[in-house]
């Protein structure tokens, strides 16, 4: 195959982080992040605003698969969906703070996770997508079909939002959201810890040969099944999170549907740049949320005709192209200089 | 006993929906390395298509049964020569994300023009009531869909084994580039392969119309179905897409008979028990990593 899912450039632009040593703007982009973080929910509704996070999370949790370990999931509802009717379990019941809630949810879609990789690594490729898809839909009727655990069709409701009894978490969407987006910022710098670790190299490794890679020594499928647990972790993070931000769960969260839509966004932003989630949930989301207030009902044309056009024009993304076309520019100007 | 034989009838016509529709999505597989994610929505579109027919032009089953895989040959040819083609140099993967996206705004566009409850349609006159075989009582209309997809699968296994046609799609499967150099264009094949595999699947929505409610998303859950079939089967083979359709909807038909909970979870259990012994698949050939 001549051009593989990960843009792969030169080693030079190959980087996947902007924080590296050889950006020469990574305080100024560091910076800018945060403010934006901060300021968000001043632009937008805080509910939308934190919709974005839990997406561009989950879509993150998404790349470290496909873009850092060159695995296409199409089964994380499963995980994200999973984890939000745990976490909304363990909130109801327990009545217990909801970062543990969600920490717990985070748990369950790790533990899922082990047998579904163990079993989808043993295929590559396309065939991993459909495997992971197909397990995805099974947990799916487990789900329908446990109607007195997860409310069947009517789904998780009035999940509780208790936050150590201060009020104004618990009840205003607007100071929720700064609690939420902390933890969602903690599940970013793991997914960046990984991406940035000698682990992570080896997980390009696997991606760019995995054969060389097992030659060198290195057990493929340990380290994608690995790899595979952190990124349900993530994106159980980012559901259980997206759960308690709703106070509902409901089974839209495990379907089909809604893997597809964390790849629409994760290919949005740019496979393999990590941030470009983040930029991919904040188009889609907003779009969604600008959509359904106008009342259209056809969100399934934009968002089918937005995949379509992507990956017929547009492969390296919102984040992949800003990149590429700063990359350029900054090495044609040290050229310069060089002459 | 009798039951028993009703379910296993009923299994093997549901059987049949899911054999030809993946015979369409191995042959697109073996000649494009495509995996079709919008074959569903072309399952759906041929059910859709034949109520619409019969609604509005007052054309019948039977000739729905020839018009609608003409009309869903058509659709492959258009999506092949406009859209797929474009990613078939790239990694697999984005055709797969390129039909996903196809499938979102096939079903979208079906929900907007005729609603989300289902259309009507009629068993054909001829083919409604019942048989009586000793003391068993069978549906006149599962037998013919059963025979009919049967009879469909071993036509296109000969076409594929006895005739030039398929000695030379055949061929382009297994090796592309030799192919090429005894002077065969490839490429010319790949857009009537493509049809023909919708063609398939829009067959498979005919026949079954009039046992399903025809709604948007009939499309939806059975193109699950179909992955954990073609993964059971071997994605590359022919014969496992068969096999493995027959098989899927006797456990789903069994399933739904004796466990009813269980109905939908046995047949992901199964898929996982094939790649658990055997990964690439009851009839695959093993994988080269």
């Amino acid at each position: 195959m001549s051009e593989q899912m990960t843009a792969k450039v030169d080693v030079d632009l190959a980087q996947p982080s902007i924080l590296s040593r050889r950006n020469p703007l990574r305080y100024v982009m560091l910076l800018a992040g945060l403010a934006v973080l901060v300021m968000l929910p001043y632009w937008i509704y805080p509910p939308v605003a934190m919709d974005i996070l839990c997406w561009g999370l989950f879509a993150i949790s998404v790349d470290l698969l496909l873009g850092f370990t060159g695995l296409l999931s199409f089964g994380h509802a499963a995980f994200w969906g999973g984890s939000a009717y745990c976490t909304g379990l363990i909130a109801t019941h327990w009545g217990v703070p909801f970062p543990v809630a969600v920490i717990g949810g985070a748990v369950f879609a790790m533990l899922i996770a082990w047998p579904i990789g163990y079993l989808s690594v043993r295929r590559t490729g396309i065939y991993f997508a459909m495997v992971t898809l197909a397990f995805a839909q099974m947990l799916y009727f487990i789900a329908n079909q446990a109607r007195d655990l997860t409310g069947g069709e009517n789904g998780l409701q009035g999940i509780p939002r208790n936050f150590f009894g201060i009020e104004a978490v618990e009840t205003d969407p607007f100071y929720f959201y700064y609690v939420g987006a902390a933890m969602i910022l903690v599940g970013i710098l793991v997914a960046w810890r990984v991406v940035n670790s000698p682990f992570g190299r080896v997980l390009t490794a696997v991606r760019d040969n995995p054969a060389r890679a097992r030659a060198l020594g290195y057990d493929v499928e340990r380290y994608k099944i690995t790899v595979f647990i952190i990124s349900a972790g993530l994106a159980g993070l980012a559901g259980g999170v997206f759960a308690v931000s709703h106070q509902f769960a409901s089974l839209q969260e495990l379907m089909w549907t809604t893997s597809g839509k964390v790849v629409l966004i994760t290919v949005l932003g740019g496979i393999g740049t990590l941030w470009g989630g983040l930029v991919g949930a904040g188009v889609v989301v907003t779009l969604e949320d600008y959509l359904a207030s106008s009342g259209f009902e056809g969100i399934g044309l934009i968002t089918g005709t937005i995949f379509v056009v992507i990956v017929l024009l547009f492969r390296h993304g919102i984040w992949g192209t800003a990149r590429n076309v700063l990359r350029r520019y900054v090495l044609e100007r040290r050229g310069r200089q060089r002459d | 006993m009798s039951e028993f034989i009703q379910y296993t009838l009923q299994g093997l016509a549901a059987g049949g929906f899911y054999a030809l529709s993946a015979l369409g999505l191995a042959v697109i597989f073996g000649v494009l390395g495509v995996v079709n994610f919008s074959h569903g929505a072309c399952y759906m579109l041929g059910a859709v298509l034949s109520a619409v027919l019969l609604a509005e032009l007052n054309v019948g089953f039977w000739a729905a049964l020839v018009i609608v895989p003409i009309l869903m040959f058509g659709f492959g040819v258009l999506m092949e020569r406009l859209l797929v083609r474009w990613l078939l140099e790239l990694d697999p993967l984005y055709n797969f994300l390129l039909t996903f996206g196809l499938t979102l705004v096939i079903v979208e566009a079906v929900k907007q023009r005729y609603g989300v409850s289902g259309l009507p349609y009629q068993v054909p006159a001829g083919l409604g009531g019942q048989v009586s075989v000793g003391s068993v009582n069978l549906s006149v209309y599962a037998i013919f869909a059963c025979l009919f997809s049967v009879v469909v699968c071993v036509a296109v296994g000969l076409l594929l084994t006895k005739t030039r046609i398929g000695m030379i799609v055949r061929a382009a499967t297994e090796a592309p580039d030799r192919t090429r150099a005894l002077g065969i264009n490839v490429g010319l094949w790949v857009t009537p392969v493509f049809g023909f595999g919708i063609a398939l699947a829009g067959l498979a929505g005919v026949l079954a119309a009039p046992t399903r409610a025809i709604t948007a998303e009939m499309g939806s859950n059975f193109i699950i179905i179909l992955f954990a079939v073609v993964v059971i089967g071997g994605l590359g083979s022919i014969l496992g897409a068969v096999v493995a359709g027959f098989l899927v909807g006797l456990v789903e038909a069994y399933g739904i008979a004796y466990a009813p909970t269980y109905a939908q979870i046995v047949i992901f259990v199964l898929m996982a028990i094939v790649v658990l012994v055997r990964p690439s698949g009851l009839f695959g050939r093993e994988e080269v990593a």
